[in-house]
């Protein structure tokens, strides 16, 4: 298809007055300025104006593809939480519980989460800090004198040690932000979170903001990996630290095999019976398959501008932790 | 660092654009393709003996557990039902009527109906009574799930054509859309069609119901649905689009159906 439509755009390109012509290409594409000064089109459909991407093991034009994702995590949202344990057999809530000992929160610290929809990370990280701040309450008296005398410590209306810390939730879903409200509620961690619709390429967020950014299971589904990179680079604050918690590619090739069929085989049937949508689950775990390995998203973040970018596999490389600084 | 941050975006492109390619450079092998099997109808999706097995067992769960969890029993149909429909599916070719609608292949949709006509129709019509069952139970023919697991385009049909005429056997029974209508339309089909969903139903639907209901099943409804069952003529051989005129009762006559107790 790519071959015969090149010549065909490129006429439509070099002479928009050639009147309606019918071309069977991806929805969307218009011959806008933008065209023709474009060189360096990012396009995996060589020729086609209009850039396309993967959709799972689909390949849709990129306007396209939010769509899909939206309507994929709004079908998805009441059953989530569900799907997660059953899927993972409940070795989600490690992951995510070492996610957040590998950040090591500070009472005071602002976090970030993007695509956190439903809140596991952010009610995790309020549970943390309010456990590290019993453990700073029973320090002996002179640090604590240390901590409140010195002014560089202290913001104005906020004391020492004992400020409160904050996290955003950011999703561009609006149903995963509901069921996460609602549990939010229901456990009683309501106040400190705030919870936010927002595109991760494009964060409703002033620079410099957030002690820490994670984005856990979402960056996946965003369409322009790099530019949701740019928006946490911009909002966090220099020292910031980015933490992306994201399946990735499995070292061991038994495990590999056994873990590819129990993606294909058994999880969109899970999706099916529990959630009652056999067509989500497969867009998840093919949209793993294409996601860059451990090492390719380490030198995405180093593109971006973060500093000592690691990596720590988990559970033999089924989910890696990427983790990087804003120097 | 900062000359990091300051490289010009073509070269941030071609980056991406390369480690994306690679993350595309996958094995697509038959266990991991999902879709290497081709799409035999809309909506269709391929699955091995495991996955429907699997499927059998855990839409049979999630069934028994929530009852309104219409799409668990319609995926139990499908992945139990082969046999059953291969049967309905020979019934259909040797029917000379059955065979014209597999040919045909009419859809009962409010698409394709013309209620004002049938609202229209005299008092004791098929046509009337179906409307006149859909207003009272407020449902709809468009509520009915597609198929998915049937893994043959002509069986989907018959299995789509069956769940768009348990309605309108709802009609000819004189069945409400209660517990125990659902029992009594399911224990007719059971005996009708010989899918495991339908004995299931009809073997667990019972549970449900409380114990004059039970009692009426047992007694009289019970035996007169698979009575009619066994003697009828295959319901899904009948082309009810071209007999909305036709008076109920003759309509039960001919297929030899007794009205209700």
């Amino acid at each position: 298809m790519a071959a015969s439509v090149r010549p065909l755009l490129e006429r439509m390109i070099f002479r928009p007055s050639a009147g309606a012509v019918s071309v069977s290409v991806a929805d969307g594409w218009r011959p806008s300025p933008r065209c023709y000064a474009t060189a360096s089109c990012r396009s995996f459909s060589g020729g086609a104006a209009e850039k396309s991407t993967h959709f799972g093991f689909e390949t849709v034009p990129e306007s396209e593809k939010a769509k899909k994702v939206y309507t994929v995590f709004e079908n998805v949202a009441h059953k989530y939480d569900v799907m997660n344990d059953a899927m993972s057999l409940g070795i989600h809530r490690l992951w995510k519980d070492a996610l957040l000992r590998a950040a090591h929160p500070q009472p005071g610290a602002r976090l970030l989460d993007v695509a956190g929809g439903t809140g596991d990370i952010a009610f995790r990280f309020l549970e943390y800090v309010g456990s590290q701040k019993g453990r700073w309450a029973g320090r002996s008296s002179w640090w604590q004198d240390i901590c409140q005398k010195d002014p560089g410590n202290r913001e104005e209306g906020e004391e020492g040690p004992t400020r409160d810390s904050r996290v955003v939730v950011c999703d561009i879903n609006k149903e995963m932000l509901k069921v996460g409200r609602r549990k939010a509620r229901r456990t009683g961690l309501a106040d400190g979170v705030l919870w936010v619709a927002g595109d991760a390429e494009e964060l409703p967020f002033d620079d410099a903001q957030f002690d820490i950014y994670t984005i856990a299971f979402g960056l996946r589904n965003v369409t322009h990996v790099e530019l949701a990179l740019r928006e946490a680079l911009r909002v966090l604050k220099p020292g910031g630290r980015f933490m992306c918690l994201e399946f990735s590619r499995v070292t061991d090739p038994v495990l590999a095999r056994l873990y590819d069929a129990y993606s294909f085989q058994v999880i969109p049937l899970l999706g099916e019976v529990i959630a009652g949508d056999w067509k989500s689950y497969r867009y998840l775990v093919e949209s793993i398959r294409r996601f860059p390995a451990q090492e390719a998203l380490k030198e995405l973040l180093e593109d971006a501008g973060f500093c000592r970018v690691g990596y720590r596999n988990m559970s033999g490389g089924v989910v890696s932790l990427h983790s990087g600084f804003k120097l | 660092m900062f000359p990091r941050v300051a490289r010009p975006l073509p070269r941030l492109g071609n980056r991406h654009s390369t480690v994306i390619a690679n993350a595309c450079v996958k094995r697509r092998s038959k266990l991991t393709d999902s879709r290497y099997h081709e799409e035999l109808y809309p909506g269709h999706i391929p699955t091995s003996p495991i996955q429907k097995a699997l499927l059998a067992v855990g839409s049979g769960i999630a069934a028994l557990q929530d009852p309104y969890r219409h799409d668990m029993v319609a995926v139990l149909g499908e992945t139990t039902g082969h046999l059953a429909l291969l049967n309905l599916r020979d019934r259909m070719r040797n029917d000379p009527e059955g065979y014209r609608i597999l040919t045909e292949r009419p859809k009962i949709r409010l698409s394709t109906l013309d209620l004002e006509k049938m609202a229209s129709l005299p008092e004791g019509s098929f046509g009337r009574e179906y409307i006149r069952f859909l207003e009272d139970n407020h449902v709809t023919p468009d509520s009915r799930a597609h198929v998915k697991f049937v893994d043959n385009e002509e069986l989907s049909y018959v299995m789509q054509r069956y769940r768009e005429v348990h309605d309108l056997l709802h009609t000819l029974l004189g069945m409400p859309t209660n517990m125990l209508g659902e029992v009594a339309v399911k224990w007719f089909e059971a005996a009708q069609t010989g899918l495991p969903m339908c004995a299931l139903g009809a073997l667990l639907g019972p549970l449900r119901l409380n114990a004059r209901s039970l009692q009426s099943l047992v007694t009289s409804l019970g035996p007169w649905a698979v009575r009619n069952g066994l003697q009828a003529r295959c319901v899904l051989c009948v082309f009810y689009e071209r007999r909305w005129e036709q008076s109920l009762d003759d309509l039960r006559r001919e297929l030899n159906i007794q009205p209700p107790p």
